[in-house]
């Protein structure tokens, strides 16, 4: 192996260190559980865009929409069918995915910002369509009167409800299987096709790549794990709103990947992390934290393109 | 069987006709030039055979299938591949990767989201092969971009080599390269021609290469076939001299 691969696999075990242990970490630089949760869960929405962003080259401005029906999706589930915490998360995801394969297929041939238009435009829909259904998703108010419950495997419960670190190490379990998934597609023939499209789409279309449909199949991928951190997000709130599905949710997502350097695995992790640790801290002292990650964003892409994390590593790739 | 054959094809791109009524028919194993002036119209025949473009008129047969209506990749699958005249590869990846990418394509796995331990063997062995021919083993964990001109050229027709093309078209290959590239350049394509007997449609400005080279010649002016034949005949052709060979020497 190459060193630049063992430095590589290196960073990849210090993040899961940090990941595994963050609950205990956090509370010592004067954090929280449920802030470690919100990382998690934030970190892998930004990661499951920059799938399409970073290692496609499609930027959407929409994916709130599948965030936030995903979220819809696991909180009327328990809510309305009494449904546990694993088919909530399901039925939410396999609704964000429907849409999202409907909606890629009407947009996929679009490109740039034409693409970040449209995505926006249809997120908007889902958004509206949240506000105004008061009867079915609570309005305005939100989706009330529910909570996550105890996960039952049958030999053993788990108090996700009860106990904030229980549904720490279940969101990191299900951030775990996602990204594991992510990281696996995108170092397969597959993801290579994907990585084509970004670098050249002509040389991958008269290599024989059919650029739109592989440009759907990474919308539709992105969208689902986007809907997985949306889901989780319900759960972690016991609560939604039309907030989760609202396109500044999108912009935000975007800056986390790009804040953390969206051409590395882990940097919208890194983003995340960032962008929820800073929007906690300040929100505590001004209602104005928006500027301040403003600033902090403009700084960072001025002076390190590549993000937090291309700074950190100078010219090494992920 | 006749590999390609293009009835009438013709081009417009506004009030300009870029090809007008062209027709050409190459065989299995046979290496076309098609030389003409800037502006001639060269590269656009390229296209509306590789498909980028839908000709205004007339139709594309590739071994005897109508494929005027398919789009580029689709042509690609039937064994189409081409260069272009400005450098298409994948910039940030390095040489291998580029490689890697069009073996793997080619090899149907564009959809696969994982790849055993024996076929990532064989599509290491043909990366490696392609690099080897293309004199790039050695640069193999470059990043393609910072090659330098004539090495990203090899990238690219590599990358064409490894979808094993029944017709392979290169634009230019030899453009803006030294003396020395242009000799390896021409040596790869001599040897892809007469040791594996691909059949080749190669437009080049360089005269050396082109009478070296081609079993056949067209010659383009203004989006017409000013002529047509063997390269002695066309050397001698009184009608090339004075409309192309004249304006290049003007
Ligand atoms: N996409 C396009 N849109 C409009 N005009 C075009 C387009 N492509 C080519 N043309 C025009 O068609 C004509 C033929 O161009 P083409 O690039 O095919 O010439 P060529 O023979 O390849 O020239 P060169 O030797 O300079 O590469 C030129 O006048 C060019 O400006
Ligand atoms: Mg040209």
């Amino acid at each position: 192996m190459r060193p630049a691969r063992h430095r590589a696999r290196a960073f990849d075990a210090a993040v899961c260190l940090l990941l595994l242990f963050m609950p205990f970490w956090m509370g010592a630089i004067g954090g929280y559980t449920e802030l470690a949760t919100r990382i998690i869960v934030m970190g892998l929405a930004a990661m499951s865009l920059n799938f399409l962003l970073g290692f496609t080259g499609v930027l959407s401005f929409g994916h709130a929409a599948y965030f936030g029906l995903g979220a819809y999706g696991a909180a009327m589930a328990i809510k309305y069918l009494d449904a546990g915490t694993l088919p909530a998360i399901g039925l939410g995801v396999v609704v964000a995915t429907f849409a999202a394969m409907a909606i890629g297929a009407l947009i996929v041939r679009r490109r740039g910002v034409y693409f970040a238009m449209v995505t926006i435009a249809f997120g908007q829909v889902f958004y509206f369509l949240a506000f105004r259904w008061n009867a079915v998703t609570g309005g305005d108010d939100g989706l009330t009167g529910w909570h996550r419950l105890p996960i039952n495997f049958g030999f053993a419960t788990l108090d996700i409800f009860g106990n904030d670190k229980a549904f720490y190490y279940f969101a990191l379990a299900v951030f775990a299987v996602s990204v594991a998934a992510m990281a696996k597609l995108i170092d397969s023939p597959f993801g290579r096709s994907l990585t084509a499209i970004r670098e050249n789409e002509r040389r991958a279309r008269f290599l024989g790549v059919p650029v739109e449909f592989h440009i759907w199949l990474s919308f539709v991928i992105s969208c689902l794990f986007v809907s997985v951190a949306g889901a989780l997000y319900a759960l972690l709130n016991n609560f939604t709103d039309p907030r989760a599905l609202r396109f500044d949710l999108s912009g935000n997502l975007v800056i986390m990947a790009v804040l953390g350097g969206m051409r590395f695995f882990w940097g919208p992790l890194i983003g995340a992390a960032i962008f929820v640790a800073l929007q906690d801290y300040v929100s505590s002292h001004t209602e104005n934290w928006m500027s301040v990650i403003g600033l902090v964003f403009v700084l960072v892409v001025r002076f390190f393109p590549r993000g937090v994390l291309g700074m950190l590593r100078g010219g090494a790739k992920a | 069987m006749t590999v390609l054959q293009v009835n009438g094809a013709s081009k417009r791109f506004g009030s300009l006709v870029a090809i007008d009524d062209v027709s050409l028919t190459i065989e299995p194993g046979e290496l076309r030039a098609i030389i003409g002036p800037n502006g001639a119209g060269k590269t656009t025949f390229f296209n509306l055979v590789s498909g980028l473009f839908a000709p205004t008129a007339g139709s594309i047969k590739f071994d005897g299938r109508d494929v005027t209506a398919l789009p580029p990749e689709e042509r690609v699958r039937r064994g189409m591949a081409r260069t272009f005249q400005i450098t298409e590869i994948f910039p940030e990846l390095p040489v291998a990767d580029n490689i890697r990418v069009a073996v793997e394509i080619a090899a149907g796995y564009r959809l696969k989201p994982w790849l055993g331990a024996a076929a990532r063997a064989v599509v290491a062995a043909r990366v490696d092969e392609l690099l080897d021919m293309g004199g790039l083993s050695d640069k193999s964990d470059v990043r393609a971009g910072a090659l330098s001109h004539g090495d990203q050229r090899a990238a690219e027709i590599m990358m064409s080599l490894a979808l094993r093309p029944r017709l392979l078209m290169l634009d230019e290959p030899t453009a803006g390269m030294g003396d020395q590239e242009t000799y390896d350049i021409a040596r790869l394509i001599r040897r892809l021609h007469r040791q594996e007997g691909l059949t080749i449609m190669l437009i080049e400005h360089d005269m050396r290469v082109v009478f070296n080279l081609a079993d056949r010649i067209m010659v383009l002016a203004e989006g017409r076939v000013l002529a047509e034949g063997a390269p002695q005949e066309i050397a001698d052709s009184d009608k090339v001299q004075a409309a192309y060979l004249g304006k290049a020497a003007a």
